[in-house]
């Protein structure tokens, strides 16, 4: 027995759609006022510097573009490995892939030293840059997805869905292997070099995309009053669980190989015991409260079972993301570059063998905030004025074959 | 201005038969240049993949609490004065003395850090836009008409040899355009070795008396760096990452 | 290598200047400021002689009018060769359109900058509403080479002893 899933647009007419909208109006339009001062002012009242170059713009931008591949995972597994279950969620999985990554872009853009030359880096290609193939890969994705959720929503385009979904799911893989490269191939950095990063990358995306995933579906059901069974919670925060348990895996092979090779014993010591505000935030937010906590959470036979868990789950593995990014991307610069190996730095102008800080300012953070707030905006207006979410999510609903059979 | 109608279209066509006189300096270039190795060249010819220009530091010769070569460059190139907002971990250096001491033996050493000029750059393989080039003689520059400011490249640098301009700038010089927003180093002071001068870290070395540093063509046999090299050790830096550096010390 | 962003300026500028036809007679009365090419300070040095590439009979280093509408091209020529292949040529470089158009204050005696906003290059620009990017990194006023410079050409060669 097959059941019709009808889609249908949100009301959005009520006092909190527009409370919501206009929050997140205002977080994109602070975002948007930091941008402009940072531009007309220079990156001097920023927290970045010469030595630690990327800061948390880059570590939203990152996010945000991980996230967004991530997203995309739930109308794979619909469509690609044909878990029917899953098919009702691939328009708003399609949709938040490509919110978060406009998010994404838009942080790393408006980050740029030159932002008003966005036209060079769309016409100047250097093809043995990672970095210019990702700026190919981001553009294809939201092309690839679009087209994607074409074919899902026009009825008579139907028939190429499938193929649409395959080169979407085979698209975003390609991608985030290309974001972790970003990392991955710096062979100078200690903190970096490693090519293991790329698949690492992916595991995250299917955590953290499944994670915001979660949450947006949780609340656009609950808030628009529209019924989300168990059966499809359930199989999602389940899934999450596994994923949480592949970064962890992830996590520990990267530090183990570190710790293997005594050329990387430092920078290992600096993450693990000496690192300050960098092992602070690995041990305590990204294992503890990011991996351990949530992946307990969902498993626990009855908080497991509760939604406010689910959800506390899903934000706390957020927010875990964000630590192990801040971790990897300012934690390895923040270590110094050993230009003579062997010898140890006495004095230098530029900082030289010494380990860096960063001291983020409001500026880069409202940036970077208003990355995450356009992706919900984007969001927010798409379901208001598109057929993206299934009028109805309930048990009943659901093809109980389905439901059963994966 | 309309008498001066009929000679736009010749002087289109000038600029162009220039424009191609050029582009054929280039083509012959490599004979030019075998047959007259130590020339300066002219300055509408190109500059040629039969050079390589480098530097030796002799760290035996570099003087403790010196840095006359970091000071010649500030001055030549017009950094270190110029940026009044950036805090100092945000101003630009394009040269650095750095003390290192060895971990074992605690043999201790001055020595100039500056852009190496690698012959295979990472900041070149980085760079998105391809701002970021190696210059057929051997010199890394950034073309900072190009240049997004995107970083990419100072992550990459295992010399960190490279600086990012983080507020407006006035009164550049006008040999070496620097500004907000891109990412700028050491240039061999090209201005100069165009002209068939030498940079300007060398030439305050020498004329300290100190002699710390040799500049030269690394692809001719006869100049005063490629018999240094071939008399005596030298390191370059990382060597590990097989970056065939341009910038090679010696005593360390 | 640059054709893109050649003809996107070129467009701009292009249609800028239709807009402008009857400013250009103003323009023109500025470069031919005769007293100021002269009072330049370093004239006696070969790295900086405007006067050379200067041709009364056509107003400029190339005819007034082609100037005019095609300064930008020579410009963004000249960029790439000395960027890229170190040719270092005076004729079309952006230093001497500024040792040659810069003013001075009169009371002071110093240059202005050419971007300052009634100056040569700003002028024109902000009434064609055409970005000047040049100016964020080059130089706006005419400087005496340093010290360096005086060396003779090749004297710092590295010979054979």
């Amino acid at each position: 027995m097959k059941l019709a899933v009808n889609y249908r647009e949100i009301e959005g007419k009520s006092a909190g759609f527009w409370v919501l909208l206009g929050g997140l109006g205002l977080m994109a339009g602070l975002a948007f006022g930091a941008f402009l001062y940072m531009e007309h002012s220079g990156h001097y009242v920023t927290g970045m510097n010469n030595q630690i170059v990327w800061g948390m713009p880059h570590v939203f931008a990152i996010f945000l573009i991980v996230a967004a591949s991530g997203a995309l995972n739930v109308a794979s597994i619909g469509t690609v490995f044909g878990k029917a279950l899953y098919k009702p969620l691939g328009r708003l999985s399609g949709l938040l892939a490509i919110a978060l990554l406009l998010g994404g872009l838009m942080v790393l853009v408006l980050d740029l030293g030159r932002p008003d030359r966005l036209i060079v880096a769309m016409t100047y290609y250097n093809f043995k840059s990672i970095f210019a193939w990702n700026i190919i890969l981001y553009n294809g994705f939201l092309a690839v997805t679009i087209v994607y959720l074409w074919m899902m929503m026009e009825r008579r385009m139907n028939a190429y869905y499938r193929p649409a979904g395959i080169v979407a799911f085979v698209w975003r893989l390609i991608l985030t292997t290309g974001t972790g490269a970003i990392f991955g191939w710096l062979v100078a950095r200690s903190g970096y070099d490693m090519a293991m990063l790329a698949p690492m990358f992916i595991i995250m995306s299917f955590a953290y995309g499944l994670a915001i995933f979660i949450l947006v579906l949780m609340a656009a059901y609950n808030w628009t009053g529209r019924p989300l069974g168990d059966a499809i919670l359930f199989r999602l925060k389940n899934l999450l669980g596994v994923f949480i348990a592949a970064v962890l895996y992830f996590v520990a092979v990267y530090h183990l190989s570190n710790l293997y090779a005594t050329e990387h014993h430092g920078i290992e010591r600096f993450i693990l015991m000496d690192g300050g505000i960098f092992t602070g935030l690995f041990w305590i937010v990204q294992i503890l409260l990011g991996s351990l906590v949530p992946l307990a959470m969902v498993y626990h036979p009855t908080l497991g079972k509760s939604r406010p868990a689910i959800a506390t789950a899903a934000a706390l593995v957020i927010i875990g993301g964000f630590a192990l990014l801040y971790v990897l991307l300012i934690g390895g610069q923040a270590y110094p570059l050993d230009i003579f190996p062997g010898y140890e730095v006495v004095s230098s102008s530029f900082a030289d063998g010494a380990f860096n800080s960063y001291s983020p300012s409001i500026w880069e953070i409202t940036l970077g905030v208003g990355g995450v707030a356009v992706a919900l905006l984007v969001v927010t207006v798409a379901v208001r004025v598109l057929q993206f979410l299934p009028e109805t999510l309930a048990d009943s609903a659901i093809d109980p074959h389905a439901a059963k059979a994966d | 201005m309309s008498e001066n109608g009929k000679s736009m279209d010749s002087s289109r066509r000038d600029f162009l038969t220039r424009a191609g006189a050029s582009a054929g300096a280039a083509a012959i270039a490599p004979g030019v240049f075998l047959s007259a190795p130590a020339a300066a060249k002219s300055p509408d010819q190109p500059v040629s993949g039969d050079k390589r220009w480098g530097i030796l530091v002799d760290t035996n010769k570099c003087a403790d609490n010196c840095d006359a070569c970091v000071s010649a460059c500030k001055e030549e190139n017009g950094w270190g004065h110029s940026e009044t907002h950036s805090r100092p971990d945000q101003q630009a250096q394009w040269i650095r003395t750095v003390e290192i001491r060895n971990k074992a033996t605690g043999f201790a050493k001055t020595l100039p850090m500056m852009c190496q000029h690698c012959e295979n750059p990472p900041c070149v393989d980085v760079c998105p836009t391809g701002a970021s080039f190696r210059r057929t003689d051997g010199i890394v520059l950034v073309d900072k008409h190009i240049c997004i400011g995107c970083r990419y490249c100072m992550m990459a640098c295992p010399y960190k040899a490279r600086s990012f301009i983080h507020e407006e700038l006035h009164d550049q010089l006008p040999w070496a355009p620097r500004g907000k927003g891109t990412v700028e180093s050491c240039t061999l002071c090209v201005q100069l070795v165009d002209n068939g001068d030498i940079p300007a870290c060398v030439e305050a070395c020498s004329a300290d008396n100190h002699n710390a540093l040799v500049f030269g063509d690394l692809y001719d046999e006869n100049s005063e760096i490629s018999r240094e090299l071939k008399k005596a050790e030298s390191v370059e830096l990382r060597a590990d990452l097989g970056l065939n550096t341009g910038v090679r010390y010696r005593g360390l | 290598m640059s054709h893109a962003s050649v003809l996107r300026r070129l467009t701009g500028i292009l249609l800028s200047v239709l807009l402008l036809l009857p400013l250009v007679a103003t323009a023109d009365t500025d470069d031919d400021e005769d007293g100021e090419i002269e009072s330049l300070p370093f004239s006696d040095l070969s790295f900086t002689e405007p006067e050379k590439r200067f041709s009364a009979t056509q107003g400029c280093v190339e005819p007034e009018d082609d100037m005019v509408r095609n300064h930008m091209e020579y410009i963004l020529h000249q960029r790439d060769e000395t960027v890229y292949e170190g040719i270092r040529t005076r004729q079309h470089s952006l230093e001497e359109c500024v040792n040659c158009h810069a003013t001075r204050d009169e009371n002071s005696g110093e240059f202005i900058p050419v971007n300052a906003p009634d100056q040569f290059c700003a002028s024109c620009h902000s009434y064609a509403s055409v970005k000047l990017d040049c100016f964020e990194c080059h130089a706006t006023r005419p400087v005496r080479p340093s010290k360096l410079r005086h060396q003779p050409l090749a004297a710092a060669e590295e010979e054979a002893p």
